[in-house]
């Protein structure tokens, strides 16, 4: 509950929290702080100097095109739930940002820094991996693109260096491309509101077939992956109930996460099972 | 080591001295005195001490007082305004939505801003909106009909306190 | 002038202050000089205590001083104010020291406190205390820790029992059983819950050296009951020397009553230092700290006929007491669970044994409804279970098997009840009506169309009565059918009408959400005719309020009420004599109605309660031998328990690819008695059916085989969420109690004791086609997907 002694900075400017990071080992960046407060009460998390970006206005907002749109690190999970044209350019993505945790929550909580937690039971991971998101961030040496895909590398672990900070996302608009859609579900844990499971769902359809089947599973591993065997038993197939179904069984994701809420035997059964449904919204939202 | 901040609290302008690791929930119920915002948990779940900021719905025990410095907050003393109650607070006084009361506080600010936000919730919206909160006593039945009761008596742009409707987003 | 008040769905008068946020709390309350404990606690479920060392911790900035067990080895262990039958069985008793010294049994056994100007600073010196344990094997399931081998936690509880208790007629149910015509026997577990009541448990304490006396605040249901056992058996002091204060309390559901180490601890350190010394729980300190509810094994065998005719029931219970006993721990598996296991049936004969067993794990005591959910959740699935190995509906068992209407005063069979009976009741008058607010027949024809579409719907019941209004004298004393609490337990009111006309009602019960500042007015207000808002009620403080047990047990309106109740009668009889000494007539002529005492026939011609309160106050004129002033006080002691009674009804459907279950439909009749508020009457239920759906659903705490609670937080702990849950559709038969004037019985408790099972009913009998008869809370989604997997393969 109580917090071990830290510092505080408030920075002024991407560059200011970079240069603070570079000199201090000890320092954390601080922006909804929903990850990070946490771990700090239960003294899991010590940093010596935390460097609140959370009010610098450049490093959050919504802008899109008609290919992509992109996401400042600092926005919320509210914005970007509520966001009008989230919902339209890239539905899927606002549709998971209103699931997250609570209302309260939602309000703080940024996308940069859930993307930056990298918790498996997270939700957007997922979503970006299915999303192929890229990510911006800058450090001393300047800014670098980063694929969604090579950004998660293990359990709470990124490509993000100590010194480097997460400046936006993009993602495809996909909401304005014919024969696109897209769907998330989440399997909440009753006490937590984390994804024990997560499904990312997102159907290409061409003359009535499966032209790209995207299907990624969170909360199953360390961090989300691709269901490619389902992938490529859907390609170019006809999304029907049967197909979609016989597809999903070649599931083979070995689930490594467990608890005692949920085995990892069950989550793999909830994996097969919510892709199923996933897969089948993403057809009918497709127009398929 | 300590920091000064300046926050305003229902209105008014308080300038203090405090440690970065104080929460927001502490600094209004000890530097400020203001104890209607009560601490129920200790991992962000219960939302007992949810306040709004800058015009949104928060958890103050997962914010801490330096990152408020500058902001505006309204806790649960300061939806009541000269004297008169906030139309929530009536409707959970009608619809006794209050038990042993310790949830309260926060559960009248979320719902302040569900309302700001979504101002003729179905049951189902009303049910999701309070999943931040949590209550031990009534099972939730009354305060959902307390939450209906402040639909019908308010119209949606009396929800947000006077001074936290500049920040609000509708 | 009056208004009617009693029933009436009134406002509540607590609320403006709670509404505003102007309510005080413990943590709430701010004392010039006030210091900060934080306690330090046994990271081992069992070990031995070898060395502490506080140097470092006493040498951090902000730390007053820190002490460890030995500094209070002066202090006697707590009392156990509630033997299970002293009079009649032994029980190995072993209570907590204000700091443990030698060895803790339990995680969350405080071993340390630090003092500090803040807690921020004490959290800080408590990383810097340095003990060295050696941990020792454990052991956590309630029946395993009585089989040889087993690691032995108290040297005087061999086999780790602390009571072996038993009632019934032992071979009587044996030979019965051996000649039903069908028997069936079922395992059950009834879960250990984690209450999280939503304020976590606080004390502040302060003492004055030159009077020493001592002022505590705490957060309590029964602030008289503490005071008691602190002055008594704790610090060796008079009464009369500590004033106990329950502020506005957030909530208790049982696990407020008990006297635990912490508050002893403020006690003795505000003497140490000099200083009043204030300790609030964190949420995850409260989950090994506070105590925890149910934790029962159970073996039920049933009997019956082919006809659905129960003919006996035998049950045998371990009890998982924890690692240490709370204050009347071993009173709840056993008065308040055995006796009632008759439930709403005639049953013929019963034998219950239970075991109270110490385990490595949190202390568990009375949660809400405190024994009567575990019996209820064995009587409602024995009758289940039967129904079904007999291919009977279950509404027609229960028929078959009520207690009948004319049937009451119903004393249980083979004095399971030690002597109580059962008040009234009309089982089938509730069970009807919610048949029929759910549409029973119509739902078995929706279940059978589901059925074919391979979708497993479900219905289940729970028709349910409980005891509350603990409790008679000649139940709880120590006489030959005495339970061992070695108290009768009365209750308290004193009702003063002042000078003006106003009220000051203080009581003895201790309202912690059930709005006593309004029901108990109501009473006032109807009897006496003065306006509601012209009547205070104070309670919750030892100075100002009379004796009294305080509020759990659903006993504060048969009880308390009645007190109150009682009071008012006697300050109208007060009122009566004045008046017709005033009007020159004779007493026997006069009556009191509407706020006024006069001449029957004549009620121009009265004088109103506000000016026979003047009257009585200043005194002018009395009757030979009256005392000025309208005060009465009671000190009730009541006839009988009472016995509430309904029906609830559960719809489910279970996802059939994911085993979850959704609850389609809850409601719930229930007969109380009278209602004096029905507003805070349907509350009362609708919170306690939301724990124990809670319970059949979603929560459960869970323990590792090193003891460890691994649902250590509300990360992992589900409380139920609005979110999780339909309306609850509510409807009520009253069958008033005979046994007070007022005719009310009890709820608070009601709720959860009738909803568990309905809940497990339904589910299994959604899954019934899979020939699953039984399955263990929570029913989680992977629980009842493993089941149904094995049904389908063990089909194939």
């Amino acid at each position: 509950m109580y917090s071990a002694s830290v510092d505080y900075h408030r920075a002024t400017s991407l560059n200011d929290a970079i240069k603070t990071l570079e000199k201090n080992k000890g320092a954390k960046l601080l922006a909804g702080g929903h990850s990070l407060i946490p771990s700090m009460k239960l003294r899991v998390a010590n940093p010596a100097v935390l460097v609140d970006i959370g009010h610098i206005k450049s490093l959050s907002g919504i802008k899109v095109t008609k290919k992509e749109v992109k996401i400042g690190a600092l926005t919320t999970h509210a914005a970007v739930a509520a966001s009008a044209e989230i919902k339209e350019a890239c539905p899927i993505l606002a549709e998971a940002a209103a699931l997250i945790a609570d209302p309260q929550v939602r309000n703080r909580g940024t996308i940069g820094g859930s993307l930056a937690q990298a918790d498996p039971a997270a939700d957007y991971p997922t979503l970006m991996i299915a999303l192929d998101a890229i990510f911006a961030v800058t450090g001393p040496n300047g800014e670098r693109h980063i694929e969604a895909r090579k950004f998660f590398k293990d359990l709470l672990t990124t490509a993000l260096k100590r010194d480097e900070v997460l400046t936006s996302i993009t993602v495809p608009a996909y909401g304005n491309m014919p024969g696109m859609g897209g769907a998330y579900l989440k399997h909440r844990h009753p006490a937590s509101s984390y994804a024990v499971v997560g499904v990312a769902a997102m159907i290409g359809l061409a003359d009535g077939k499966v032209e790209r089947a995207v299907v990624v599973v969170g909360g199953i591993t360390s961090n989300p992956m691709h269901a490619v065997a389902v992938e490529s038993a859907l390609a170019g197939k006809e999304p029907t109930e049967a197909n979609i179904s016989a597809a999903v069984d070649t599931m083979d994701i070995e689930a490594t996460l467990g608890d005692s809420y949920a085995s990892s035997e069950y989550r793999a059964h909830l994996a097969k099972v919510m892709a199923k449904k996933a897969i089948m919204l993403a057809t009918e939202r497709a127009g398929g | 080591m300590a920091q000064t901040v300046s926050i305003t609290v229902n209105g008014t302008a308080y300038e203090r001295e405090v440690e970065p690791r104080v929460l927001l929930a502490h600094f209004l119920r000890e530097a400020i005195g203001l104890t209607g915002t009560n601490v129920g948990c200790d991992t962000s779940q219960c939302g007992a001490c949810t306040v709004l900021m800058d015009g949104a719905a928060v958890k103050s025990c997962t914010v801490l007082a330096v990152q408020a410095d500058g902001s505006s907050v309204t806790t649960i003393e300061g939806l009541a305004s000269d004297g008169k109650l906030h139309p929530v607070q009536e409707a959970f006084w009608e619809k006794h939505g209050a038990q042993c009361g310790f949830c309260t506080p926060g559960m009248i600010i979320t719902v302040v801003d569900l309302l700001n936000n979504n101002p003729h919730p179905t049951d189902e919206e009303i049910r999701h909106g309070l999943e931040g909160n949590l209550c031990r006593c009534t099972g939730y039945q009354n305060i959902v009909e307390a939450v209906k009761h402040a639909a019908r008596a308010m119209p949606a742009a009396e929800a947000m306190p006077e001074e936290m409707r500049e920040h609000a987003h509708a | 002038m009056s208004a009617k008040a009693m029933g009436v769905a009134i406002k509540r008068r607590e609320d403006p202050r709670l509404i505003t946020g102007e309510a005080k709390y413990l943590d709430d309350v701010q004392l010039t000089g006030m210091v900060y404990a934080a306690i330090l606690r046994s990271p081992y479920a069992h070990a031995k205590i070898k060395r502490i060392n506080t140097t470092k911790a006493a040498a951090h900035p902000g730390v007053v001083a820190v002490f460890t067990g030995e500094d209070f080895k002066d202090l006697p262990a707590l009392p156990c104010a509630w033997q299970a039958e002293a009079g009649r069985i032994k029980n190995n008793l072993n209570t907590p020291r204000v700091l443990e010294i030698d060895r803790v049994t339990h995680t969350g056994a405080g071993v340390a406190v630090v003092v500090a100007d803040d807690r921020y600073n004490a959290e800080d010196a408590l990383a810097l205390i340095e003990v060295d344990y050696q941990p020792l094997p454990t052991v956590v399931d309630a029946e395993k820790a009585t089989l040889p081998g087993a690691p032995q936690i108290h040297e005087n509880a061999p086999n780790n029992i602390c009571m072996d208790w038993a009632i019934g007629d032992k071979d009587g149910t044996e030979a019965t059983l051996g000649s039903s015509e069908v028997v069936v026997k079922q395992r059950i577990i009834n879960q250990r819950l984690i209450p999280n009541v939503m304020e976590t448990r606080g004390c502040i304490s302060q003492y004055l050296p030159a009077s020493e006396e001592y002022t505590v605040w705490m957060t309590s249901q029964d602030p008289h009951i503490m005071r008691l056992l602190m002055t008594a058996f704790v610090f060796g002091i008079p009464e009369t020397k500590m004033r106990v204060i329950a502020p506005q309390v957030g909530g208790g559901f049982g696990t407020k009553i008990f006297l635990y180490p912490e508050y002893c601890l403020m006690a003795a350190l505000a003497k140490k230092t000099g200083r009043p010394v204030k300790w609030m729980e964190t949420r995850r300190e409260n989950y090994v700290a506070t105590t925890h509810g149910r934790d029962h094994i159970t073996d039920i065998e049933i009997g019956a006929k082919r006809d659905g005719t129960i003919t006996a029931l035998r049950v045998k219970t371990f009890a998982n007491l924890g690692g240490i006993l709370s204050t009347i721990a071993p009173g709840i598996p056993t008065t308040l669970y055995g006796r009632v296991l008759s439930g709403a049936y005639k049953i013929p004969h019963i034998y219950c044994n239970v075991i109270g067993t110490y385990t490595n794990t949190g202390m568990v005591d009375a949660y809400r409804g405190a024994g009567r959910p575990e019996a209820t959740y064995v009587v409602e699935r024995a009758v289940d279970l039967v129904a079904r190995e007999l291919k009977l509906d279950p509404v027609e068992v229960r028929r078959k098997n009520f207690i009948q209407p004319g049937d009451f005063p119903y004393a249980p069979a083979d004095n399971i009840l030690a002597g109580l009976k059962y008040d009234s009741g009309n089982y089938e008058k509730a069970l009807n009506k919610a048949l029929e607010m759910v549409n029973y027949k119509g739902f078995r024809k929706e279940q059978e169309q589901a059925r074919k579409q391979g979708r497993y719907l479900g219905i289940g019941l729970s028709t349910y009565i409980e005891i509350c209004g603990a409790a008679p004298s000649s139940w709880i004393g120590v006489g030959p059918t005495g339970q061992g609490w070695g108290a009768a337990m009365w209750e308290s009111a004193n009702i003063r009408v002042h000078l003006t006309g106003k009220v000051i009602l203080t009581i003895g019960t201790q309202s912690h959400g059930q709005g006593h500042e309004t029901t108990m007015a109501q009473i006032v207000a109807e009897e006496l005719g003065i306006p509601m808002e012209d009547i205070i009620v104070q309670l919750g403080d030892t100075l100002g309020t009379p004796f009294g047990y305080g509020t759990y047990a659903s006993r504060s309106a048969a009880v308390g009420g009645m007190a109150v109740y009682n009071s008012a009668q006697k300050i109208k009889e007060k009122a009566k004599r004045l008046a017709a000494h005033l009007l020159e007539a004779s007493p026997d002529d006069m009556t009191f109605e509407g706020g006024k005492a006069f001449v029957k026939g004549s009620p121009d011609k009265g004088k109103t309660i506000q000016e026979l309160a003047g009257a009585a106050a200043l005194a002018y004129s009395l009757p030979a031998g009256m005392e000025p002033f309208l005060d009465d006080i009671t000190y009730y002691d009541p006839p009988e328990c009472t016995y509430p009674f309904g029906t609830h009804i559960c719809v489910v459907e279970v996802d059939k690819d994911t085993g979850q279950v959704k609850l389609q439909r809850y409601l719930a009749v229930d007969d109380v008695g009278k209602r004096i508020n029905p507003l805070i009457v349907d509350g009362q239920i609708h919170g306690g059916i939301v724990q124990g759906v809670a319970q059949a659903l979603w929560e459960g705490a869970v323990y590792d085989e090193n003891a460890q609670l691994l649902s250590g937080s509300m990360m992992d702990y589900a409380v139920p969420k609005a979110s999780f849950l339909p309306n609850i559709e509510l409807g009520s038969t009253e069958t008033p109690s005979p046994t007070n004037p007022l005719g009310v019985k009890g709820v608070g408790e009601t709720g959860t004791i009738a909803s568990t099972p309905a809940v497990v009913n339904a589910v299994v009998d959604a899954l019934s086609p899979l020939g699953i008869k039984h399955l263990d809370m929570p029913l989680t989604p992977e629980k009842v997907w493993r089941a149904m997997r094995s049904a389908q393969s063990a089909k194939m």
